[in-house]
């Protein structure tokens, strides 16, 4: 992809499947194709947007991208250093590039400890503060990300939704990393404190040149925060573009279809409606060829056998379609 | 951002009151019956740890002409057939209870801590090996377990509290093995995975210590099972050896031959033993909200 800034991480032909087991031997019957080959990159200080529906693989690919689920195959090299392969020590020195913030407020922090601590972790196992400068650095990041450093020895459940997210925040940027992994860090939270959060994460990227990879499924949000979108049908990508040419130039049909579905908040405006039909097929046994020929409006017989591989159409805008 | 200041409604409720009293007074309101198991614990391990002090008489030294003297005026709880004084044996008899109560509930506790952490964390083929073994152990009742334990090891206190952690092992390493299991899959604990935290760490800080409320409701159950498992080798003459004063045998073995000539033999010893089983239960519910941060506030 096209970025004036160096790459922060590079994603190359990652794939992550999950055997099926069955039976009492607990034989492998088959495949889950989460992540079935995704490739992308993204630049410092650039977030890249990567959207689909629920149980299209982006939270697979993402967690996949920072090895906490171990990916099958690919390349991710980060700022330059390729780090499939590296035993979990070798690892560890990479960790502190590379954060990720959950979705669920509630569940991604520990009830058994203070916000404190929580926050302070990542320090006290990088070994890079001693007792007094952690306190201050946490007592730092509690400010900087709206909480009062006199909540630090409150526990989680003492504390909003959204509070609880800006702890989150708090405890991926401790370790001062350059990449971000936003696992739809915002759609728990009620609308009005969404935009709080997500301000707040483009506040933070400002200042500290962070890159980020932001998994959600709501358009608007990423629309507003990304740089770069990638589109995910399936296990792969299926278009991939700077925000701007996907919102006004989509070119994939199921691309078409997500921002058909996006609620406009004008009932005058009237606009193309695209609905597509039946569900999303299983990634168990994916369709063959194009993974979406089975609900496209212009599928064609080459889509039902050929795979079309992800085309630059124009610079900086990939496709995966035969069509285009 | 809306600021709720917690820490003024909680001062305001009495509870970042500084100082042990005020605390304790603060947890007497708030959990009266908790209090009631606290204090009966208290008696129980004050009991035994003064009771040279407290017993009037030698629990050990007998008296044929005080042979089942009824209570009241020396003997204050009467005398068994020997003429042993029940009050300075139910006193001493404390002693052993309280060491045979927390030493195996202890002992078996961290046994099973350890086992189901390590299945629950590590799964795969350890995980079910070790369950099988639990399976095993659990299908058997705790007193037959605990029956040929000690009659292998043979009669002394140690053997005692051994014979009666093994039993106790696989229930607690269930307890943590399933909590261990829905927690490893916590955001939480891949938040520790993600800033590079070992996978023996995450265990020990993450998982451990949200399976805790659990195992306290269960290791005070598992104190009076103990005292009662203890009472039943005792009476088998697989336990505590005689003369020691234990409660469980003066109950058993006074029980058929004078429970109508001599109730107070059976009595007392019994009430000693439901009293503290009792109070450890009691105080075993309102440790496990306590120690609960959730419900503190």
């Amino acid at each position: 992809m096209v970025s004036a800034n160096p790459p922060v991480i590079e994603v190359k032909d990652l794939k992550k499947h999950f055997p099926v087991k069955k039976g009492l031997l607990r034989r492998t019957v088959g495949q889950v194709y989460a992540v079935d080959g995704v490739t992308f990159t993204v630049g410092a200080g650039e977030t890249l947007g990567l959207v689909g529906e629920s149980g299209c693989g982006k939270t697979t690919a993402g967690r996949a991208a920072m090895r906490l689920v171990e990916p099958t195959s690919g390349s991710i090299k980060v700022e330059g250093k390729e780090i499939m392969g590296l035993s979990k020590g070798e690892l560890r020195p990479y960790r502190r590039q590379m954060q990720i913030i959950f979705q669920d407020p509630f569940s991604s922090l520990n009830p058994r400890m203070t916000a404190g601590d929580i926050v302070g972790e990542p320090l006290l196992v990088h070994g890079v503060a001693n007792a007094k400068e952690r306190q201050e650095q946490v007592s730092a990041l509690f400010a900087r990300v709206g909480l009062r450093p006199a909540q630090m020895s409150n526990y989680p459940h003492q504390f909003s939704g959204g509070q609880r997210q800006r702890i989150g925040i708090a405890r991926a940027l401790a370790l001062g990393p350059k990449l971000i992994v936003g696992d739809e860090p915002v759609s728990a939270l009620d609308v009005s404190i969404q935009a709080q959060v997500i301000n707040l994460l483009m506040e933070l990227q400002a200042e500290r040149r962070l890159s980020y990879l932001f998994i959600s499924h709501n358009l608007a949000v990423v629309e507003h925060i990304s740089h770069q979108i990638a589109v995910m049908y399936l296990g792969r990508i299926v278009e991939y573009a700077d925000t701007r040419s996907i919102f006004t130039n989509a070119q994939h049909p199921y691309t078409e279809a997500l921002l058909a579905a996006v609620p406009v908040p004008d009932p005058a405006i009237k606009r193309k409606k695209i609905v597509l039909q039946g569900d999303v097929p299983s990634p168990v046994k994916p369709p063959s060829g194009c993974h979406f020929h089975t609900r496209c409006p212009y599928a064609v017989a080459r889509c039902k056998v050929e795979a079309p591989p992800l085309r630059e159409i124009a610079p900086g805008h990939q496709v995966s379609c035969h069509l285009r | 951002m809306a600021v709720i200041d917690h820490d003024a409604a909680l001062a305001k409720a009495g509870a970042n009151v500084s100082g042990f009293w005020s605390q304790a007074g603060f947890l007497t309101r708030r959990y009266p019956l908790g209090a009631v198991g606290a204090i009966l614990v208290l008696l129980f391990v004050l009991t035994a740890l003064f009771a040279n002090v407290i017993a009037p008489h030698d629990p050990l030294s007998t008296n044929s002409r005080a042979s089942l003297a009824a209570p009241g005026g020396t003997y204050w709880l009467g005398a068994d057939f020997m003429g042993r004084d029940m009050f300075s044996r139910i006193v001493y008899g404390a002693r052993i209870s309280l060491a045979v109560a927390v030493g195996a509930t202890l002992l078996g506790g961290i046994l099973g801590v350890v086992i189901g952490l390590m299945s629950g964390f590590i799964g795969g083929w350890l995980d079910l090996a070790t369950q099988r073994l639990m399976d095993i152990m659990q299908s058997l009742p705790l007193l037959v377990m605990a029956l040929v334990m000690a009659a292998s090891l043979g009669p002394s206190l140690e053997n005692t509290i051994i014979a009666i952690a093994i039993p106790l092992v696989p229930s607690v390493a269930r307890v943590v093995r399933s909590s261990t299991l829905s927690l490893r899959e916590q955001p939480f604990v891949e938040a520790a995975r993600a800033i590079g935290m070992g996978e023996i760490r995450i265990a020990v800080r993450h998982v451990l210590p949200n399976t805790l409320a659990p195992l306290i409701v269960l290791g005070t159950a598992q104190l009076g099972s103990a005292i009662l498992t203890e009472a039943s080798l005792s009476f088998l003459g697989l336990g505590i050896p005689e003369p020691y004063p234990s409660w469980g045998r003066m109950l058993s073995e006074s029980a058929a031959e004078y429970v109508r000539t001599a109730p107070w033999l059976v009595i007392f010893p019994g009430v000693a033993i439901s009293l503290t089983v009792f109070g450890t239960n009691l105080l075993g519910d309102a440790l496990r909200d306590i120690l609960d941060p959730r419900q503190r506030t």
